[in-house]
């Protein structure tokens, strides 16, 4: 559990941030220069504030007004870097024990087979840090961070230096930590499919203050904070369940609240927690249930609004069984079909438009 | 097969010796010297930095001369080192280390320093977060990080060490088995009638040992920086 309270001037920028990070992955998301790194700094106590408090497990690590400012080195945080920041002299094993080495036996909650079976490791123990590729580095960077027990995990943006192929490689590999080993994780990022796979609670960034905070699917899926989130990304998260497959015709079908949507086959097993980002230029809305048509997901809703956005584009935000979905639109679609709030609607979705990327495996870890 | 004399043994072996005191004796003060220079800003620093790197400037003659006033047996250092301590400097194997020493210092200070201020210090954050203070965060990761440095700062002192001439004749003279260095000895045969041929051998011995230092030097730099790259 973290409590933060900062306030830190540096230069013409101003980090005024007041946040709490419970369990689970909590991100930092906004753009760079918002203060997503001074904020994770100020936690780890490589920067320091001007004035408030930083409260991890009870433990205050620091308090400006009390004169508290405890050292990097006892604040018992792990931090993964950007750049992987392996001691080059050292091989990956003595890299990944060189936090583990200087906590008491005691105190040691992680253990090194563990994180070498977790993150896939085993086979680089032996070699040095230059010689393995960049999602390689960043695994062993994860580990050791990781191994130095921390009672909150620091990562700044851990897959930002990697290129598609390796982020992919890794992102399982944080996700799958993160509910393995139990550690709070504060997550910086400014890439929408890492929150989506990771984060629990969502926190945004903007100008060193946090403009929102809570659940990440809420956060997403609140039209007010377009702005932050990109008018890109506009859209909804939602919860679901994998309640089948169809091999044949490669479709799985994932349950939510408001119905069920078919999607490209999905690897996973039925009954399987995902969370499903549903972008608003995907949905297409009929006012009757279309007779002849290829599209499959068929969801009926009412709507709750009407709000204009940029380019003569209106979104339309619709209750589908206590779900909101959204749905940008032409405003001549909107004026031909008189939507207003109230009105029945129907919300189209079309199985090829949801990537892969926009399926994320939620399910807890057993055992 | 190229076999030494006595009086020429008698010259390496002391030179070798009183090189090795000097770069041994010095390291510890080389080190502190070249992090101050690399890592600290305090009021005169540009007059420390200036002290340091004195000896490379003025003539060894002066170096030794000073060191002679201060740490003769009559110096206010050497008086004390003598009554207090028994020790004598001046005119003995430990006078020539320490002109060496002195001399030779900023040479190695330099070495290091820029090493020093090559090092990323985000590794060193990266250990701190590790749990690593800051005095442990040195000797576990910074030092290492500037082996290659101190190799060569190492090799560099030792280097000058074995040329010093001018510092050491002036503070400790030229006595037999005791401060006659290889230079020194080698002027000393310039100066008699006849001495030509013996000279001439002790330059080509003096050409060795200078090569056979260098070559150990490239040879262990290039094996620290292969350790760092990963092989």
């Amino acid at each position: 559990m973290l409590t933060l309270s900062v306030q830190r001037r540096q230069g013409d920028f101003r980090l005024d941030l007041d946040l709490s990070a419970g369990p689970g992955v909590t991100a930092l998301f906004g753009p760079s220069g918002s203060g997503k790194t001074s904020a994770i700094n100020v936690v780890a106590g490589l920067a320091r504030p001007d004035s408030g408090r930083v409260v991890v497990d009870g433990r205050v690590l620091f308090d400006a007004a009390a004169g508290i400012d405890v050292p990097p080195e006892k604040r018992r945080l792990g931090y993964v870097f950007q750049e992987h920041r392996l001691f080059p002299h050292l091989s990956v094993r003595q890299n990944l024990l060189f936090g583990w080495k200087r906590i008491p036996v005691s105190e040691r909650s992680v253990e090194l087979d563990a994180v070498i079976e977790v993150l896939g490791i085993a086979s680089l123990l032996d070699r040095r840090p230059a010689g393995l590729s960049g999602g390689e580095k960043q695994r062993v960077a994860i580990g050791r961070a990781l191994l130095a027990s921390p009672r909150i995990l620091l990562m700044d943006e851990p897959l930002a230096s990697l290129d598609a192929n390796r982020k992919a490689e890794v992102l399982p590999f944080i996700a799958d930590m993160a509910r393995r080993f139990a550690v709070p994780i504060l997550y910086v990022s400014h890439a929408m499919d890492e929150v989506l796979h990771l984060a629990d609670t969502l926190v945004l960034m903007e100008d060193g203050h946090a403009a929102a905070c809570g659940p990440t699917e809420d956060i997403l899926s609140r039209a007010d904070l377009r702005h932050l989130t990109g008018h890109g990304e506009a859209g909804a998260v939602i919860r679901a369940t994998v309640s089948g497959h169809r091999d044949e015709h490669g479709v799985t079908a994932l349950a939510f609240t408001g119905g069920t949507v078919l999607v490209g086959r999905v690897d996973l097993p039925v009954g399987a927690s995902v969370r499903l980002r549903i972008h608003a230029r995907d949905i297409a809305l009929a006012l009757d249930v279309p007779g002849h048509v290829s599209i499959r997901n068929i969801l009926a809703g009412r709507v709750v609004s009407v709000t204009p956005s940029v380019d003569h584009l209106v979104d339309v935000m619709l209750d589908c069984g206590g779900q909101t979905i959204w749905s940008r639109i032409t405003s001549l679609a909107q004026s031909n079909l008189c939507l207003r709030p109230g009105m029945r609607a129907f919300a189209l979705l079309k199985a090829v438009t949801v990537a892969r990327s926009d399926i994320a495996d939620r399910s807890p870890i057993e055992g | 097969m190229f076999a030494m004399t006595p009086l020429e043994q008698e010259a390496v072996t002391l030179s070798l010796l009183v090189s090795g005191w000097a770069v041994a004796g010095s390291l510890p003060f080389g080190i502190l010297c070249a992090w101050v220079l690399a890592r600290t800003d305090f009021p005169g620093k540009t007059i420390f930095d200036g002290l340091i790197h004195l000896p490379l400037v003025l003539p060894p003659v002066v170096v030794g001369y000073v060191l002679l006033v201060m740490l003769g047996r009559k110096g206010p250092v050497g008086a004390v080192l003598h009554d207090w301590f028994g020790l004598t400097i001046a005119f003995t194997w430990k006078g020539a280390a320490i002109a060496s020493a002195v001399i030779s210092f900023p040479l190695m200070v330099r070495a290091i320093r820029l090493s020093l201020e090559g090092v990323d210090r985000r590794l060193e954050q990266a250990a701190r977060t590790l749990g690593c203070g800051p005095v442990r965060t040195f000797f576990t990761v910074t030092l290492p990080l500037v082996t290659p440095g101190l190799l060569s700062g190492i090799i560099l002192g030792f280097a000058r060490s074995l040329s010093e001439f001018g510092a050491t004749i002036t503070f400790v003279s030229n006595i037999p088995g005791e401060t006659r260095t290889l230079p020194i000895a080698l002027y000393a045969l310039t100066q008699v009638p006849g001495g030509d041929d013996a000279a001439l051998r002790l330059c080509l011995i003096s050409v060795a040992v200078a090569f056979a230092a260098l070559l150990a030097s490239e040879i262990l730099s290039r094996r620290a920086q292969a350790r760092l790259m990963g092989n």
